[in-house]
């Protein structure tokens, strides 16, 4: 028994981290929650203000003069980097999935499946290198200006300026390449574990493999690639370091097309944090932790619902593939 | 049956479009998502053939020898922080992560097992980046120590300690219940039942998880940026006040830099660091791989 206590106790560690990370966010951003205000989410301009002048007082917050903290442009640079990513990865992590769990025999499976996932496991800034490398040049040169000339002509948000090719666009293609094994992954694991009897009967009543695929094992597995796109949507919100070396690190501004840099709450943390370092007020790093605040809430509000969609929806059995 | 039927009485040609359009819609489907696989493939081949090409170029002996100058030098410094930073975050993360693993598998009904494993699976979604502000402000800011090892380890350690925590757990329930009746049996007690029995059969499982969570720590960046910090010189051996070098930084920063030492310093560090995540996750798959077969 006292065994078991102990083990309990050491165990509590991780619940303590997870509250430690949001307690400590929330106080050092204490200040900077009350002076930005509701305004923090709407406004969009970061600026920090006239760093040769002495601090005044505003709304009883010592800060430098003309000082705002607007995160907008950043909200709608992670949702729409995230959303465009989601677009690619998860039609791509399907198809991958199909072919993986039906077309290709069980010995070979293995080894093709853990090439494909092995990119779940290249760290974040070797993408980023990637990107920055090769991506980059190969959008800006070739298919940038080959959409724009196309799609270009019929929806507007693809029209030119073509830019220098960190973009939107670019930091989508890469978030998408690193989130679409988690879908690809899970949904794999789904397929094969569907109950042989279901396909036999969809082939016996004269429907071909795809059609018994597509109709009868695809559905059964829904619920499986619902979660999953939520883990890839909360990996995608949060990645840092391959964002940051595409993206383009916009500040204060809104993406007019899909060529447009932009800049995410996780990679904004860290381009800024050595300038804010310069506020001697200190509620530039401040505000910074109200972004790390929103955007760890916004994780485990992300990770904890598809994790319980899971686990209601495998009958309490765990993913084991993420 | 009256669909059968009413098929049947259309003319030849009608059913064979229909048998048509159904054929093509299968083989249509058949190549897309074999398409989709393949595009997979070939981007990863990609990617690792810039890192290794380019890399493999870029790697000499000095790199190995010699500590960064300015836009130029070698590594020396970064790979020993990288294996300082990621050794000392396994010593963090081992002992808690083992032991939330052994509560969790070996009492997996209790409503704090429950939580644990639910929190853990949490923590492993909370954003690298979140993780690695949260030590700027309690570590380095509120008690003072700087940039420091003991910093960027503990940083690194929140990191790993759920993946620790995941594979011990799943390693444990691999153990057959039997070992468990056997040693109870014999009048063995809770503590030298998990101990004695059940955590050295697992073992080789639970070291191939701290290997994985070894590779995890040596390829992050964005925890380290501000409770590491950067050094280009060798680790003075003080555990905080102290900035030390990682190779992830390397990549990072030197890649951003217009001279070509500058570059082949960050395809040498990229090369270290995927070759390192790789072999890890090649011997861990063969390590897992031979268990489940027997």
């Amino acid at each position: 028994m006292k065994f078991r206590a102990w083990l309990a106790l050491v165990a509590g560690i991780l619940p303590v981290i997870l509250i430690a990370i949001v307690v400590f966010l929330a106080l050092y951003s204490r200040q900077a929650i009350h002076f930005n205000g509701w305004g923090f989410v709407a406004r969009n301009t970061w600026n920090l203000g006239n760093l040769y002048m002495d601090p005044v007082t505003r709304h009883g917050f010592q800060v430098q003069p003309g000082a705002t903290y607007g995160i907008l442009f950043l909200i709608v640079g992670t949702l729409l980097s995230t959303l465009f990513a989601l677009m690619f990865a998860v039609p791509v992590g399907i198809g991958a999935a199909i072919f993986l769990a039906e077309a290709i025999p069980s010995h070979l499976r293995t080894w093709i499946s853990f090439f494909v996932e092995l990119l779940m496991a290249i760290p974040s800034v070797v993408f980023g290198l990637w990107g920055y490398v090769v991506v980059i040049p190969f959008l800006s040169r070739h298919l940038f200006p080959l959409l724009a000339a196309t799609l270009g002509k019929v929806i507007p948000f693809f029209a030119g300026p073509t830019g220098s090719g960190y973009s939107l666009l670019t930091a989508s293609i890469v978030l998408a390449l690193m989130i679409v094994p988690i879908v690809a992954a899970t949904l794999r694991d789904a397929l094969v574990s569907q109950p042989v009897s279901l396909r036999e009967a969809a082939l016996g009543l004269g429907a071909t493999r795809f059609e018994a695929l597509w109709k009868v094992i695809l559905p059964g597995a829904r619920k499986t690639l619902i979660g999953a796109t939520f883990l890839a949507l909360g990996r995608a919100l949060g990645e840092t370091m391959a964002v940051l070396m595409v993206s383009g690190n916009a500040l204060n501004y809104l993406p007019h097309n899909i060529y447009d840099p932009i800049s995410t709450m996780a990679a904004f943390i860290v381009s800024q944090l050595d300038s804010a370092l310069q506020d001697p007020t200190g509620m530039a790093v401040r505000s910074l932790a109200e972004i790390a605040l929103v955007l760890a809430i916004i994780s485990v509000v992300v990770n904890g619902l598809a994790r319980l969609l899971l686990l209601m929806w495998n009958n309490g059995q765990r993913v084991a593939a993420v | 049956m009256s669909t059968a039927a009413s098929t049947l009485d259309r003319p030849l040609w009608k059913r064979r479009q229909i048998r048509l359009s159904r054929r093509i819609v299968s083989v249509g489907g058949w190549t897309l998502s074999g398409l989709c696989l393949l595009v997979l493939s070939v981007l990863m081949v990609w990617i690792l053939m810039v890192v290794f090409l380019r890399g493999a170029g870029a790697l000499k002996w000095t790199t190995f020898t010699t500590i960064t100058q300015g836009n130029g030098g070698g590594l020396k410094n970064a790979i020993e922080g990288t294996l300082v930073l990621s050794l000392g975050a396994l010593l963090l993360a081992v002992p808690f992560g083992v032991a939330s693993g052994i509560y969790s598998a070996e009492y997996p009904n209790s409503p704090w097992a429950k939580t644990i494993r639910f929190l853990a699976d949490v923590l492993v979604g909370v954003p690298s980046i979140v993780v690695g502000y949260f030590g700027y402000i309690a570590m380095v800011q509120w008690l003072g120590w700087n940039f420091s090892v003991t910093g960027g380890s503990i940083a690194l350690a929140i990191i790993c300690l759920p993946y620790i925590c995941r594979t011990t757990e799943l390693a444990l329930r691999q153990v057959p219940n039997d070992l468990r009746d056997a040693a109870y049996s014999l009048g063995a007690n809770e503590r030298r039942v998990v101990l004695g029995v059940c955590l050295p059969a697992a073992m080789p499982a639970i070291l191939t998880g701290v290997l994985l969570a070894l590779a995890v720590s040596v390829g992050e960046t964005a925890p380290l940026l501000y409770t590491a910090g950067w050094s280009n010189f060798m680790w003075d051996g003080h555990l905080t006040k102290s900035p030390i070098g990682y190779l992830t930084y390397a990549i990072w920063t030197f890649i951003n830099e217009p001279f070509a030492s500058a570059n082949r310093l960050a395809y040498a560090a990229a090369f270290l660091v995927t070759g390192f995540v790789l072999i890890i996750n090649v011997l861990a798959r063969f390590v897992l791989e031979r268990r489940a077969r027997h």
